[in-house]
């Protein structure tokens, strides 16, 4: 039985379509991304499973049960909010506690909990402090703590990690994963960053316009685009148009490629100007105008750079040009039911 | 760069201006110890402490305060009802003539209170409500919601409303969050207003005029009082009672106003 299973679930407010006819199954126990960029509908899609939002049409299945009709404090899933949403009255602990508290559970008991669920996100001792005295990694954690002491069947995050710094963020990635390996829980995470996405999740749902483009594993995601948003939106693959393509294959559908595939030839199939180039340490990033479209590529430091205005020659593996044959079905559904 | 130490002008500018405000006032407590009765004589002829007595048993002080405390009660707790509720929906949701709404709320404070006092009078003569205790109550209340309105208003817009979610999806009803979550984030901003409110209802003069019928509250008492040449001195020791009773409260909300930043500007 799936954790979390949408059917046909639309949101609409008045003309908009903030999510619109959604199908998707999260499995129990998967750590599973929503990616899109604002306002594809990712957010909204959060806020349905936690009853923030109820939908215009379809129906929304916890474990099985429907839950259109429950109220947030009646659904088995807790939420990390994006701003942490920390009581600024109640000290850490009674802000950890405040589930168990409302739940009816004794101070003395609630607050060994509470205690326990700090020592788990490695703030024990920081129970008596006070919101406002903690850094923004520290009331982020608060805040999971806050939300697992409840012992949650779905744990929902709502780019929890935005607003770290780079060095926090990258830490914090690590310890939400192994967190959600030892509990077993099914995380749901909402994220504008395709890498936190592909870094993080087991499997990635990518948003656009409030449907979802494309579900599938990272590598799937990152390799095997099916549509050229995802292409693009997912680690900036090249995207090579139809015309191109049916000259070079004879296929009738756009491409993608990722930069780090492409090779400088003496000879190839594909002629290119070079218009930049950009040090980036272990790689150099080459721009292309290829024929009018315009490519990237990722060249090794050992490999020698061409310089600006040079005319070259592409080439690639024939298996790293990936056909996104989906495309005909472009802006419709593509995830279909898989994995769950 | 600038000396720790203010100029000797700078000084006796600073002292002039404070003498300013509060010499008038020092006199009226002098007065009030004053040997004579019947006009203001300075310096006082001798002290005494009598008039403390003699203000003590006169029966239409205890009225008028018994009066002035009941009025500005009653619009207090109203002005905190009605004044959250409307900033709770002013701040909390979005909804056709909201804007105008938050300004037709700010207006009474910024009319004269003759013009309040008039429309009031006029209103009440218009549906025939007699003039009592209830006109003055409603009189004092234009005002009194304004300053509650302001405060929690305020307040509202500083707490996250992500709070009122959190606190649903850990688990609480909307009972529960208005008594957890709401009450303890506005508590402090509906106490200072109330105080202020407080203060405002107590000494208000103007509007009082217009509402009250026979009725005298302390302030209109103090007035009346001014004219007559008799026992001049009682009317200083009350002065001196109201600025106790109205300065204690805004005391009050100084003091817990301060460093509630903490408290209410958390979430973003």
């Amino acid at each position: 039985m799936p954790a979390v299973s949408f059917d046909h679930v639309s949101r609409h407010f008045g003309a908009v379509k903030a999510v619109d006819d959604v199908i998707l199954d999260i499995a129990e126990g998967e750590f599973f991304a929503m990616l899109g960029p604002s306002g594809s509908g990712k957010t909204t899609c959060l806020r349905l499973i936690a009853g923030f939002e109820r939908p215009t049409g379809g129906d929304i299945r916890i474990f099985g049960a429907p839950v259109a009709d429950l109220p947030p404090y009646k659904r088995q899933v807790n939420t990390v909010f994006q701003d942490y949403a920390l009581f600024p009255h109640l000290n850490v602990r009674d802000n950890v506690a405040y589930g168990l508290m409302i739940a009816g559970r004794g101070k003395r008991e609630r607050h060994a909990e509470a205690e326990a669920a700090l020592e788990m996100v490695r703030l024990g001792g920081y129970g008596s402090r006070k919101p406002s005295e903690l850094s923004g990694g520290q009331r982020q954690r608060v805040a999971l703590a806050r939300a697992l002491v409840n012992k949650p069947r779905v744990l929902l995050l709502d780019e929890p990690l935005g607003a770290l710094d780079l060095k926090l963020r990258e830490q914090m990635q690590e310890e939400l994963k192994t967190l959600q390996r030892q509990l077993g829980i099914t995380f749901v995470f909402v994220t504008h960053d395709q890498g936190e996405a592909l870094s993080m999740a087991d499997r990635v749902a990518v948003f656009n316009d409030g449907k979802i483009i494309q579900v599938g594993s990272p590598e799937d995601i990152y390799f095997r685009p099916e549509v050229p948003f995802v292409a693009d939106f997912v680690g900036s693959s090249n995207v090579l148009p139809e015309a191109l393509v049916a000259r070079l294959t004879g296929e009738t559908c756009p491409a993608a490629i990722r930069p780090e595939r492409l090779r400088l030839a003496p000879e190839g199939p594909l002629k290119a100007r070079v218009t930049g180039l950009s040090f980036l340490g272990l790689s150099t990033r080459v721009s292309f105008d290829a024929e009018g479209t315009r490519l990237t590529a990722l060249l090794p430091q050992d490999v020698a750079r061409p310089r600006e205005g040079d005319e070259v020659a592409l080439t690639w593996a024939p298996e790293d040009l990936h056909l996104m044959r989906a495309s005909e079905r472009a802006g419709q559904q593509v995830g279909q039911r898989v994995g769950a | 760069m600038h000396s720790d130490r203010a100029s000797l002008k700078l000084k006796i500018a600073a002292a002039a201006g404070l003498l300013f405000l509060h010499l008038p006032i020092a006199l009226i407590f002098v007065y009030a110890f004053t040997t004579e009765e019947k006009s203001f004589q300075w310096p006082p002829p001798g002290y005494t402490l009598k008039w403390f007595a003699a203000t003590w048993n006169r029966p239409d002080v205890w009225e008028a305060m018994a009066l002035s405390l009941k009025v500005a009660a009653i619009s207090t707790l109203l002005a905190m009802i009605l004044g959250t509720l409307c900033a709770a929906a002013v701040s909390r949701t979005k909804f056709f003539g909201r804007e105008s709404i938050s300004l037709l709320v700010i207006l009474p404070i910024a009319l004269p209170g003759v013009v309040t006092g008039i429309a009031l009078r006029s209103a009440f003569s218009i549906a025939e409500v007699p003039f009592s205790t209830w006109t003055i109550v409603l009189g004092h209340a234009t005002f009194c919601v304004v300053i509650v309105y302001n405060n929690a208003v305020a307040r509202f817009r500083r707490t996250s409303g992500s709070l009122i979610e959190a606190s649903m999806d850990l688990g609480a009803n909307l009972f529960q969050t208005l008594r957890h979550v709401i009450l303890p984030n506005i508590a402090t901003a509906l106490v200072v207003g109330g105080m202020l409110a407080f203060a405002l209802s107590f000494d208000e003069v103007i509007v009082t005029t217009f509402t009250a019928g026979q009725q005298q509250t302390l302030p209109i008492w103090m007035l009346e009082e001014l004219v007559r040449p008799r026992e001049r001195p009682v009317t200083n020791v009350v002065a001196m009672v109201v600025v106790l009773v109205t300065l204690l409260p805004i005391l009050g909300a100084y003091y817990l106003t301060r460093g509630t930043e903490a408290v209410a500007g958390q979430g973003k």
